[in-house]
């Protein structure tokens, strides 16, 4: 019963998928399906801080490699699931070479938070600075600023010409959505998972327990890159388009307020954040007001107030699904790193 | 020869550059714990002041050395009492809300301000050697630096204050059980490394001229070099710029800019994974 | 009798002190050893260089004759040397069923993996099920202290190390503890530090006397007690070392 409950939130993720079609205009379901792809960007986020304490400030840069790395081999193949594979296998590649050096060079909690920003900065300069026709890769032209334009969208598998209707790309999005959370909290209850978590709570009693808390922080750390590859490929399919904007600090900043906001430790309150912010996002966006301005006061205001543990007595009683928030420290999951000051 | 001396000129230059960006930073994290994700919209801010008030009429060098450090100093003392201080001795929380912080102020700068770049012209014209022109206001900046540096190390060393300022660090209960309120040194570090990076985009402003979205331009460098550094502060940072610069600059020079910073990052992640704990660690030990 | 470790040289410096200095220290299969020694002694850090929590600055640790340079902490837990620090370090925010089955789980699979469980929580007292699903941080100091011993214990140690198992325990609390610590002496070699007199001699034959970083007396707890050395350095200390050692 408490196994089934957990799982409970993949309904009205799929029962929006069923019905949404014959609700939601043409506009409505695009909208929507790029907030399930974001969504689904913020769960692998929301998986490795919440339930490894890895806090990764870099996750905009998987995503947007994910987002190229689609755009890249479906532009050279002519075929989309050939280039979701890339695009999960890509980021998920890079987070292994990044995690070496950073979990095996032990670097400390807010090192590997400042690094992995860098990581996403570097690539915001570098993917602005191809505008020139001679970085392409293939046929893919990388066109600096302005991003790589007229990306095909889905396809059947092994039928390149048919391409998907909206409608089912929106369900789609929202299929995948719903299975990966599943997924997520399929981990979180297996052995692994728990071991995760006793990373979390204690690095130090982990490792004398004998589990190698580096190769766990890998592994949770590819997870999340593979999950936020998987949400780039098909925010660029829904869009058509990627540009460096998928790596800006904006794009960085979105993923973390989510979490904040849907309550770290979960995974449902992020997802739900998501679709909110989004939605608040848009409305701003056409009523003219600085979006910088407002979600930047909201994370200071969210951090502050978490801090003195008034979030969940507010938020908590209206997100049934998060846990409430357990210490103080509400950000700092890893005690080891409190501990050495570093 | 010209040539080389050019090369050796945006050596020098690399190494200020990286410098004068990280110095602010570097202080407030190597005092206080504290990483400052809205460094780099100090130095926005810092450039924003500098180049209004030289457009009001104010001489550009007193715009620059003075106002600027000044205005972000008052700035940095506003955001301590009501960010930092509620949260210190919380890593990574604090780093949050200077995340929103630095957006805020983007959002705020662009509400204000607009989202166009506004610019001064750079003072003092170029000198040529040989076929190379090179800008005199660089080599200035390369001197202002070293000046900074120096006073930094002054003040950290030679200076009351800088010794409290250490003890404070070292052991806050004792400097308390000594009648030192590390509430109000932390206040004044924070300041001072708000000022810092103020000057920095004062300085800068000339050269790049001033946007909202500016500081993304600089903060991966400034973070690479002061996580680069370690804990020891000036030393430590100078150090890393030291190592660091002569890389950017000669990677700029043969392929590009962005070359040149990436070639940064990958250099400062391949040291960091034999030094964990930054080149202080070099000389400060530890596990 | 084998020896199951053997230091030799084993130094570990801070700056200028050196907290563990020139350390020969053999102890053999299955023994019980108590490690005494006033404040600051160097004891806590000898036993975080064992683990390599800390780095040794020069010396060997010998394990089972396998040198230990190098392996880093959860390599030498896998060879089965498991600790508890003298500072607390358990998993605060899990339940206690979910701390154990942590420390159990590297050892054991399918279902013995759940008997193990279920029977190291009944022999550190924790029987009911609210209990069991207490969280850590809300039990008391003598629970937590038993809760990290029952970890020890699933993990199925072949050398312990106890650093203050009984710090902070009324009498009662302590008897009980060595009642634990016997139990797991069955099985595992284990080193044990303490202040506590009474509980040293309920359990151990033979005691190594620490002082500023070095072996100053190892002998049975008897001799110790009589040593003039052993005298001299507790004299004037809170630790005062009775002229008969207490029998139950
Ligand atoms: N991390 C550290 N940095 C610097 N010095 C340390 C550190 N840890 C221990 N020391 C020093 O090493 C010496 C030995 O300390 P240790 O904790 O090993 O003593 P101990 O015998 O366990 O004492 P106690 O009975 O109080 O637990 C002390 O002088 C202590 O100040
Ligand atoms: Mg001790």
């Amino acid at each position: 019963m408490e196994r089934l409950k957990s799982y409970a939130f993949v309904l009205p993720i799929l029962l929006l998928a069923a019905i949404g079609p014959s609700v939601f205009e043409m506009f409505g379901l695009v909208q929507i399906s790029n907030f399930a792809t974001m969504a689904l960007a913020v769960l692998g986020l929301a998986f490795v801080w919440g339930f490894l304490g890895v806090l990764s400030l870099g996750h905009a840069a998987f995503f947007g490699l994910g987002a190229y790395a689609y755009a890249i081999t479906v532009i050279n193949l002519n075929e989309s699931s050939f280039a979701v594979m890339a695009a999960i296998a890509v980021p998920a590649l890079f987070s292994v070479v990044l995690g070496y050096f950073l979990f095996f060079g032990r670097v400390s909690d807010v090192y590997l938070g400042v690094i992995t920003l860098c990581v996403t900065l570097v690539l915001y300069n570098f993917t602005s600075a191809t505008a020139d026709p001679s970085y392409h890769i293939g046929a893919a032209p990388l066109g600096g600023f302005n991003g790589i334009t007229a990306v095909p969208q889905l396809n059947w598998p092994g039928d390149a010409e048919q391409f998907l209707e909206v409608e089912t790309t929106f369900r789609i999005c929202l299929i995948v959505l719903a299975l990966v959370y599943a997924a997520l909290v399929a981990l979180r209850r297996s052995s692994v998972g728990r071991i995760m978590v006793a990373v979390r709570e204690s690095e130090l009693r982990s490792e004398l327990l004998g589990y190698d808390v580096r190769l766990y922080k890998m592994l949770g750390f590819s997870v999340s890159a593979a999950v936020a590859g998987l949400a780039g490929a098909l925010f660029t399919a829904v869009n058509g388009y990627v540009g460096p904007s998928a790596f800006d600090l904006n794009q960085a900043s979105q993923f973390l307020l989510w979490v904040i906001a849907g309550g770290l430790g979960g995974l449902a309150g992020p997802v739900i954040a998501s679709f909110v912010f989004q939605y608040v996002s848009t409305y701003l966006g056409t009523s003219g007001v600085n979006t910088d301005l407002v979600f930047g006061a909201i994370i200071m205001l969210f951090v502050l107030l978490k801090v003195r543990e008034r979030v969940p007595a507010l938020w908590g009683r209206v997100l049934q699904f998060r846990r409430p928030a357990r210490r103080v420290q509400a950000f700092t999951p890893s005690a080891r790193a409190v501990e050495s000051g570093e | 020869m010209d040539q080389t001396i050019v090369l050796l000129i945006a050596i020098a230059n690399n190494i200020a550059l990286l410098t004068l960006i990280s110095l602010g930073l570097a202080i407030i994290f190597g005092m206080m714990r504290v990483i400052n994700f809205a460094h780099g919209e100090f130095i926005m801010l810092g450039g924003y002041a500098t180049v209004l008030s030289a457009n009001h009429g104010i001489n550009l060098w007193i715009a620059m050395l003075v106002v600027a450090p000044l205005t972000v100093g008052l700035i940095g003392f506003v955001v301590e009492r009501l960010i930092i201080r509620p949260l210190y001795g919380q890593i990574i929380t604090t780093m949050l809300a200077t995340w929103g912080l630095s957006i805020f102020l983007i959002g705020a700068v662009t509400t204000i301000f607009g989202n166009t770049v506004l610019g001064v012209s750079a003072p003092l014209g170029n000198i040529t050697i040989g076929v190379y022109s090179v800008s005199i206001y660089q080599l200035v900046l390369i001197a202002i630096t070293a000046a900074l540096v120096g006073a930094c190390l002054f003040v950290l060393n030679r200076t009351r204050w800088g010794l409290i300022a250490r003890g404070t660090v070292q052991n806050p209960t004792m400097a308390s059980a000594i009648g030192i309120d590390p509430t109000r040194v932390y206040a004044m570090t924070f300041m001072a490394g708000a000022a810092l990076s103020g000057l920095a985009g004062g300085l800068l402003a000339p050269l790049s001229g001033v946007i909202p979205q500016m500081g993304a331009a600089y903060i991966a460098r400034a973070f690479v070099t002061v996580i680069s550094g370690g804990s020891a502060m000036v030393i430590g940072t100078l150090s890393a710029a030291g190592i660091l610069g002569p890389t950017v600059a000669i990677l700029s020079y043969a392929a590009t800019p962005v070359i040149g910073e990436a070639a940064l990052l990958l250099l400062a992640i391949g040291l960091l994974r034999v030094l964990p704990r930054g080149i202080s660690g070099l000389w400060q030990g530890g596990r | 009798m084998t020896a199951i470790l053997e230091t030799r040289g084993l130094t570990r410096r801070f700056g200028g002190v050196v907290a563990v200095d020139q350390i020969n220290l053999t102890v053999n299969e299955g023994e019980l050893r108590c490690l005494i020694g006033p404040n600051g002694a160097g004891k806590s850090t000898l036993f975080k260089c064992l683990t390599h929590q800390l780095k040794p600055s020069s010396g060997e640790i010998r394990f089972n004759g396998r040198d230990l340079k190098g392996l880093a902490p959860h390599r030498i837990a896998r060879m089965g040397v498991a600790i508890k620090n003298q500072i607390p370090s358990v998993y605060g925010g899990l339940s206690v069923r979910e701390n154990i089955w942590l420390a159990a789980r590297r050892t054991h699979y399918g279902r013995a993996l759940d008997t193990t469980v279920a029977k190291a929580l009944t022999e550190i007292g924790f029987e009911t099920a609210e209990r069991t699903a207490a969280k850590v941080d809300a039990l008391s100091h003598a629970h937590r202290q038993w809760m990290e011993l029952g970890m020890l214990l699933v993990s199925e140690p072949k050398l312990a190390l106890l650093d203050e198992p009984t710090a902070g325990m009324t009498r009662d609390e302590m008897l009980k503890t060595v009642r634990i610590i016997q139990k797991l002496n069955q099985t595992s070699t284990i080193i044990v530090v303490e202040h506590d007199l009474e509980f040293i001699s309920l359990l151990a034959k033979r005691v190594t006397v620490l002082h500023r970083g070095r072996v100053l007396v190892e002998d049975t707890m008897d001799k110790v007690a009589q040593n003039p050395a052993v005298r001299q350095i507790y004299l004037g200390s809170q630790w005062q070392p009775p002229t008969s050692v207490p029998v139950q």
